[in-house]
């Protein structure tokens, strides 16, 4: 049995915080470079030259990439072997709460969905706990803007709508988000599981590197297929029209129920942040 | 084209302005999002009187992230501009005329902004590290309460956005898209 104290929790989620809002990650770096010399349209070019630069002055200045710093999405995978000393989710709370204050990330969490008071401090975080075998804890910060994250969708599809149904709704969904996601976008789904389960999925799926494909063929399949329809709709960078919708769709599987197949497309902008550290 | 014009909006300016321009817009604009919004709505319900004038102004769908010392302001980017369509042809018939945000707008939206002889402006979403650059001073002017949603007073020297309706309702997001449709 490890023992792991609250302290360093609290210190690793703030830098996480702030390392997630000014820098991306390479995979991310590289894909919007090489959009933007595929790019066909002058003025998505244009966009694509204005994204590069934007992420030089954000790591230059210490200046969000976005000021939509987020709500703080954490994947917490928790060795079985781990005693955490203290409250593990009041310790990850306390980590958002001075990474947003100190790092001068904003604060965009109200406490209640209808009464909309802002608490100040970007907590609570949305946590989700995964145990696993061994003595680490991994922690996978993803701070989800939610100009894209208002474009997301799920689909309660029949087991006949099968392969046709499953594509057409998730070209349905980018469709529909065009230029209020902040295209390129990278694309999370989920198919499968339950309601809930493939919701999780899409939103996983979003922190998978986006050079990264599927090791399943079909899913592979569709993921390929579907980016190259997806760049073919001509929405563009910024909706202004062009050849890059997508930087990548990612799709998560997980067994269903004989009467079901559902279909969650989680939609990122550009600014697909994340940070990975293990403790 | 590109274009570099002055806030407020002149109405020689709006008139040359078409749908694709790439503006550099310099002098005073307003911010103001979602929550701001819901309080001049009641405001103008009660007939009282909103916290700055709108004739000829241009207000910035924004909600920055706080100013490190020594700069105006933090990332300045626009928000989705669609949630503000319940409020903006209100705000347009009584003298807006220009708003700055990101994203498809409503018909109600864009028959006020031809009957008004307006322009609606897309900032490049998630750029708000370059696009604070552009913003020389920030000042709240109401509802300082609301944090990063209050109304404020920006000045900005050749900010960057692209005309996405102009004044007789051409919509780029409509034209380019399909200009660059390969299905």
């Amino acid at each position: 049995m490890r023992t792991i104290d609250t302290e360093t929790i609290i210190k690793t989620v703030s830098e996480m915080c702030i390392e997630a809002s000014h820098f991306l990650t390479p995979d991310m770096k590289e894909a919007l470079s090489k959009a933007t010399e595929s790019e066909i349209s002058p003025l998505g070019k244009q966009v694509l030259d204005q994204l590069s630069e934007n992420l030089r002055i954000a790591g230059e200045d210490m200046i969000p990439i976005c000021q939509d710093t987020g709500m703080a999405v954490i994947f917490a995978e928790v060795g079985s072997d781990v005693h955490v000393e203290g409250n593990l989710t009041d310790a990850i709370n306390e980590g958002v709460r001075r990474g947003y204050v100190d790092g001068y990330l904003r604060k965009s969490v109200v406490s209640d969905p209808l009464l909309r008071v802002n608490t100040g401090d970007n907590t609570p975080a949305v946590i989700h706990y995964d145990i696993v075998p061994g003595e680490k804890i991994k922690l996978t910060l993803a701070p989800k803007g939610f100009g894209s994250e208002n474009m997301s969708k799920i689909f309660m599809l029949k087991p006949a709508d099968g392969e046709e149904g499953v594509k057409s709704a998730i070209l349905s969904a980018v469709k529909d988000a065009g230029p209020n996601a902040c295209p390129p976008m990278v694309v999370g789904v989920g198919i499968g599981g339950t309601f809930e389960k493939c919701a999780l999925l899409a939103k996983k799926a979003l922190t998978r590197e986006v050079n990264k494909r599927s090791d399943i063929e079909w899913v592979r399949n569709m993921e390929e297929e579907l980016l190259d329809r997806i760049n073919r709709s001509g929405i563009g960078p910024g909706g202004l029209g062009g050849s890059t919708t997508a930087l990548a769709v990612n799709i998560n599987t997980y067994p269903t129920h004989i009467a079901g197949l559902p279909v969650a497309v989680n939609i990122c902008c550009h600014v697909n942040r994340h940070s990975v550290r293990e403790l | 084209m590109d274009r570099h014009i002055s806030a407020p909006l002149k109405e020689e300016d709006i008139n040359e302005l078409k749908m694709g321009d790439y503006v550099y817009i310099t002098g005073t604009v307003y911010v103001a999002r979602d929550a701001a919004h819901k309080r001049m709505m009641e405001l103008l319900d009660e007939g009282k009187e909103l916290p700055f004038d709108l004739k000829d102004n241009i207000i910035y769908y924004m909600g920055p992230s706080p100013a490190r010392e020594g700069r105006p302001i933090g990332s300045a980017g626009p928000t989705t501009a669609s949630r503000m369509d319940k409020y903006a042809p209100k705000l347009l018939d009584l003298g807006l005329k220009g708003m700055i945000g990101k994203g498809k707008r409503s018909r109600e939206v864009i028959d006020a902004i031809v009957r008004n002889k307006c322009v609606y402006f897309a900032a490049v979403g998630g750029a708000g590290a370059i696009l604070s650059r552009a913003i020389t001073s920030s000042e709240i002017v109401a509802y300082e309460d609301l944090g990063a949603e209050a109304i404020r007073k920006l000045e900005v020297k050749d900010f960057p956005c692209i005309v996405i309706v102009d004044k007789d309702g051409n919509n780029l997001y409509e034209t380019a898209v399909s200009q660059y449709n390969r299905e």
